[in-house]
């Protein structure tokens, strides 16, 4: 059905300003299927950015401005698709877990209910299915209807991933996902990001690189708004093509 | 020498904070003194449950049911006006409007919460009255529909700000959240935005409705006055603030008529600080 290793999602000469920033310079990048694609780059490198155009969070800002083009199989986000339909094919995990202030099923039930499942034994299914992928089924099964509130640091991030596969998407975009967690809530959310790798296809900016090598397959390396280089995780760690690169994965700036 | 100081200050802070309090206190006794001395010659459910209000009839009737249900119509007619108004605004104000449209609207709605409640009473009077006479064909234009009508212009600035700071108060991440999840704009103010907010949204209700029923000017003025218990809300009716602003300059100290004016004063404060206490309620249960 699908080949991985094709490409699902293509970025060409991405600009993006905000007023009059201009925060990403001609980027064009694809990403390909079932792939763990990890995004690096020091602060303000234009990182969440680019992440955001690809499912147009960047539309509820009114002073941003792009020009390019970003196709999803082939197909126009921009000019073929409507917003509310590309967010549920492209969703995204925010740097800070962000549950909606509601119980845990229906922070779950949320996503699915917006798309017209309304009944309560799917809503269920989803619900133990995407708690189950994001690891996080033994810990909240006896309290779906508690306060999602409640939960800690990580468990509010691995619902916020569970709230997002039962939407059912096709790419999962995480923009720092673990930036607020402590070491083994990020385990655990790693390990979430490899199960899924099966059957999505995931983007994960970091400002981590060490997170970088171990969970993306490829890593792209942003720079003030540029895109220096994108290659396979191993050539990007052992022999960059680009001085830039090198500097910053031994740490020498950034 | 220092640590003195440093109490004495926090003393005279303690004193003024505590003032307010003893104020609010010293002006129920003050109003129960006189309103209860009532009670000696008329009876409590004589009062409280009495049909009639006429002071100047032989012997006179202090039956206060028409002058709050007069009060009732017209504060529910103006809340069932502003309330959907306001809340439309303020969703508004602050989800819909774009940026320069939202500075403009808000100093409007500030605007008309700094209209004096006389010229309210005024255009109510000379405009709003003729227009429901004719639009309903009564005999009369002031009514409590009339007086609905305007208050609910003086509801509607309350209303508005103190909702509009409860949905700007919503977490952005909240709205991102949903956006994210590929709800429309629609449904995230719908199911996210105004549940966060509806602690806020409670109490702009709440203190709307309060500053509407102590409104005394606008609807003296376009009520029509007449302490009759009204049966639909196209007849003539007479609040409780109304009648005592209008008798007040008529009694004698010290008669039933002048302690009987006070005792309705104490029913109106008993509601308004129910009110208060409702819309403080639903305030604090969202902070926790």
């Amino acid at each position: 059905m699908v080949n991985p290793g094709t490409e699902k999602i293509v970025a060409e000469d991405l600009n993006i300003y905000y007023g009059p920033l201009h925060v990403l310079k001609n980027v064009t990048l694809s990403v390909r299927n079932h792939e763990i694609l990890g995004i690096i780059g020091p602060a303000n490198s234009g990182k969440t950015s680019f992440l955001k155009a690809l499912n147009r969070l960047n539309d509820l800002n009114p002073n941003c401005r792009m020009s390019g083009s970003i196709r999803i199989d082939g197909k126009d986000i921009n000019r073929e698709m409507d917003a509310e339909d590309i967010r549920k094919r492209v969703a995204m995990v925010f740097a800070l877990p962000l549950p909606l202030p509601m119980s845990i099923f229906d922070n779950i039930a949320y996503g699915p209910r917006r798309h017209g499942i309304k009944n309560r034994k799917e809503l269920e299914r989803i619900a133990e299915k995407s708690l189950r992928s994001a690891f996080l089924w033994d810990e909240v099964k006896d309290r779906l209807t508690g306060s999602a509130m409640k939960l800690s640091g990580g468990q509010q991030q691995r619902l916020c991933i569970a709230r997002t596969l039962a939407v059912d998407p096709e790419v999962i975009l995480y923009d720092e996902p673990c930036s607020g967690l402590d070491p083994i809530s990020t385990a655990k959310v790693e390990e979430a990001m490899f199960e899924l790798k099966a059957r999505y296809t995931q983007i994960l900016v970091t400002n981590n690189v060490k997170q970088a090598a171990r969970v993306g397959e490829r890593v792209a390396f942003f720079l003030m708004g540029e895109l220096v280089e994108a290659d396979d995780a191993k050539k990007i760690f052992t022999a960059p093509n680009d001085k830039r690169t090198e500097d910053y994965i031994t740490g020498r700036f950034g | 020498m220092r640590k003195f100081r440093e109490s004495l200050i926090e003393k005279f802070i303690l004193l003024n904070g505590l003032a307010s309090i003893l104020f609010v206190i010293l002006i129920f006794f003050f109003l129960a003194k006189d309103g209860v001395a009532l009670f000696k010659t008329v009876r409590l459910s004589d009062f409280l449950f009495g049909i009639f209000w006429d002071p100047l009839a032989e012997p006179p009737q202090f039956g206060i049911v028409p002058l709050f249900l007069g009060s009732l119509m017209v504060t529910f007619g103006a809340t069932a006006i502003s309330v959907p108004l306001g809340i439309a605004c303020a969703i508004f104000i602050g989800e819909i409007a774009p940026r320069w449209m939202r500075e403009f609207l808000k100093a409007g709605v500030e605007l008309l919460a700094a209209i004096p409640s006389i010229v309210i009473g005024f255009i109510g009077m000379t405009m709003m009255a003729p227009f429901v006479k004719k639009m309903f064909s009564l005999p009369t234009g002031l009514t409590a529909l009339s007086g609905a009508i305007a208050l609910a212009f003086m509801a509607i600035p309350t209303i508005v700000s103190i909702m509009e700071d409860a949905i700007s108060a919503v977490p952005r991440s909240y709205r991102e959240g949903s956006f994210a999840l590929g709800a429309t704009h629609w449904q995230t103010i719908y199911r996210v935005i105004i549940p966060a907010a509806s602690s806020g949204i409670v109490a702009s209700v709440m203190l709307g409705i309060g500053r509407v029923i102590g409104e005394t000017m606008a609807v003296m003025m376009i009520t029509g006055n007449a302490a009759v218990i009204p049966r639909t809300i196209l007849e003539p009716v007479r609040t409780m603030t109304a009648t005592i602003a209008a008798e007040m300059g008529e009694t004698v100290r010290g008669s039933d008529h002048y302690f009987a004016l006070f005792a309705v004063g104490m029913v109106l404060f008993l509601i308004t600080f129910a009110i208060n206490l409702i819309a403080d309620a639903a305030l604090h249960r969202e902070r926790k």
